[in-house]
């Protein structure tokens, strides 16, 4: 089962960091349709959180069409964000792997490493829409 | 549906000196509100007349549609722990939960059960630390299942593991009875994880209250070089002014995009919002002595 963080820092609401997560599990494949997300109850024991909050955040994954509530057995995931390519994932992260090791290598650190990649997404994405 | 709590044009005075006044403001059911503000604020003064202890010099207060002090019925709904806790020391854990079912007619043994299966029912509350006290204090209010839940600095003297353990009981109590909190503290940190709702209190007046997201959605920090300041597009109010160096720092309050690329623009966290309403007086510090000869267009 998907197992929520927060992050007080990151400005984003907690609302919305309980969606992020769910979608990037989707989209991961660490949760596939049938599986059951926490309970209210649950997350809210274990993040000391507004209740309120998580419910938000299920509503919207619900309004979205990626889970829907049973009443009285709790909220369970109906759709998926994957799309079929989680077959490439495992060859596309070794990759990967390759490509971070050798940014190490040439010295990038982390932050430097992200900063690339986000500025290469973006270029790319403006390529495209011109 | 009648709010939980609600007030109009309420004060109190002790003697001379107005500890709340012109307090106007409705919490809505189901909220988990954040009563903030510095010391001597005037929190405890609106948690004191929401029970009912003191009667309101000006103005009213009314609890779940009613008047605590006429129609004190009311209170059987209502949960309040005082500042400290105060519980009968030399009572057993288990004689203090007793006298809780006695002396409440609804009286949900599972809640409080939930909450104290870690303590030793023989101990003297006397003898409980801190965490266990305000766990039991917390199994005593939430035992009655109240519909409004008010807390007056539940974290002071809690180190911050038991602060964090008393969030998750109270969340969890909350999930589980659906009741309306409000938390008073002075540190904005400890509720900021929670709350939904804000009232700001400073110097017995409300500075600010409104649903936290909607708030942070209104307020933006604008960041830019100095300059004079004529109206920037989207700005409704400029909430506080700061300058260092030549850096201009703006808190506003925004009715549209800032699309202005002379400023960065950034969202707020709710305790520097906060921060900035608490501010004895929000006027803008003086202008710099250089004169620049430019007027702003935004």
């Amino acid at each position: 089962m998907i197992e929520f963080h927060l992050d007080p820092r990151s400005g984003v609401a907690t609302y919305l960091q309980i969606v992020q997560q769910v979608k990037e599990a989707l989209r991961l494949g660490t949760i596939e349709v049938g599986d059951q997300l926490p309970t209210v109850r649950e997350v809210v024991a274990d993040l000391a959180i507004n209740p309120n909050t998580v419910a938000k955040a299920y509503r919207d994954l619900e309004r979205e069409g990626l889970v829907v509530a049973r009443q009285g057995r709790g909220t369970f995931v109906s759709n998926t964000l994957a799309r079929g390519s989680l077959r490439h994932h495992e060859q596309l992260r070794a990759d990967f792997e390759r490509w971070l090791t050798e940014a190490d290598e040439a010295g990038l650190d982390e932050e430097s490493i992200k900063a690339l990649v986000s500025a290469t997404l973006r270029e790319r994405l403006a390529r495209r829409v011109a | 549906m009648t709010a939980p709590l609600a007030a109009e044009g309420l004060g109190k005075r002790f003697r001379r000196d107005w500890a709340l006044r012109d307090c106007t403001l409705t919490i809505p059911d189901g909220a988990i509100v954040g009563l903030a503000g510095p010391n001597a604020a005037g929190k405890s003064t609106l948690l004191a007349l929401a029970t009912g202890l003191l009667g309101p010099t000006e103005g009213t207060i009314s609890v779940l549609g009613l008047d605590p002090r006429r129609d004190a019925s009311v209170l059987a709904d209502v949960g309040y722990v005082a500042q400290g806790a105060p519980l009968y020391r030399s009572f057993t854990v288990a004689e203090t939960i007793e006298f809780a079912r006695r002396t409440n007619a609804r009286w949900d043994d599972r809640v409080a059960d939930g909450l104290l299966t870690v303590l030793d029912a023989k101990t003297r509350v006397g003898a409980l630390s801190e965490g266990d006290r305000g766990r039991l204090a917390l199994a005593l209010v939430l035992g009655k299942r109240p519909r409004l839940l008010l807390l007056d600095e539940p974290f002071a003297g809690l180190d911050p593991l038991a602060g964090r353990e008393f969030l998750q009981l109270l969340m969890d109590g909350v999930a589980e009875t659906g009741a309306t909190v409000v938390i008073a503290s002075h540190v904005i940190a400890d509720i900021e994880r929670v709350c939904d709702h804000i009232v700001l209190l400073a110097d017995g007046r409300v500075r600010l209250e409104g649903n936290v997201e909607e708030l942070l959605g209104t307020h933006r920090i604008l960041m830019g070089p100095r300059r004079p300041l004529g109206t920037i597009r989207g700005v409704r109010e400029v909430v506080r002014e700061r300058h260092s160096g030549r850096q201009l720092t703006l808190l506003v309050t925004t009715d549209g995009p800032i699309v202005d690329p002379s400023w960065t623009v950034d969202r707020v966290g709710l305790e520097e919002l906060l921060l900035a309403y608490m501010a004895p007086e929000r006027l803008p510090t003086p202008q710099p002595p250089e004169k620049v000869p430019l007027r702003w267009h935004g």
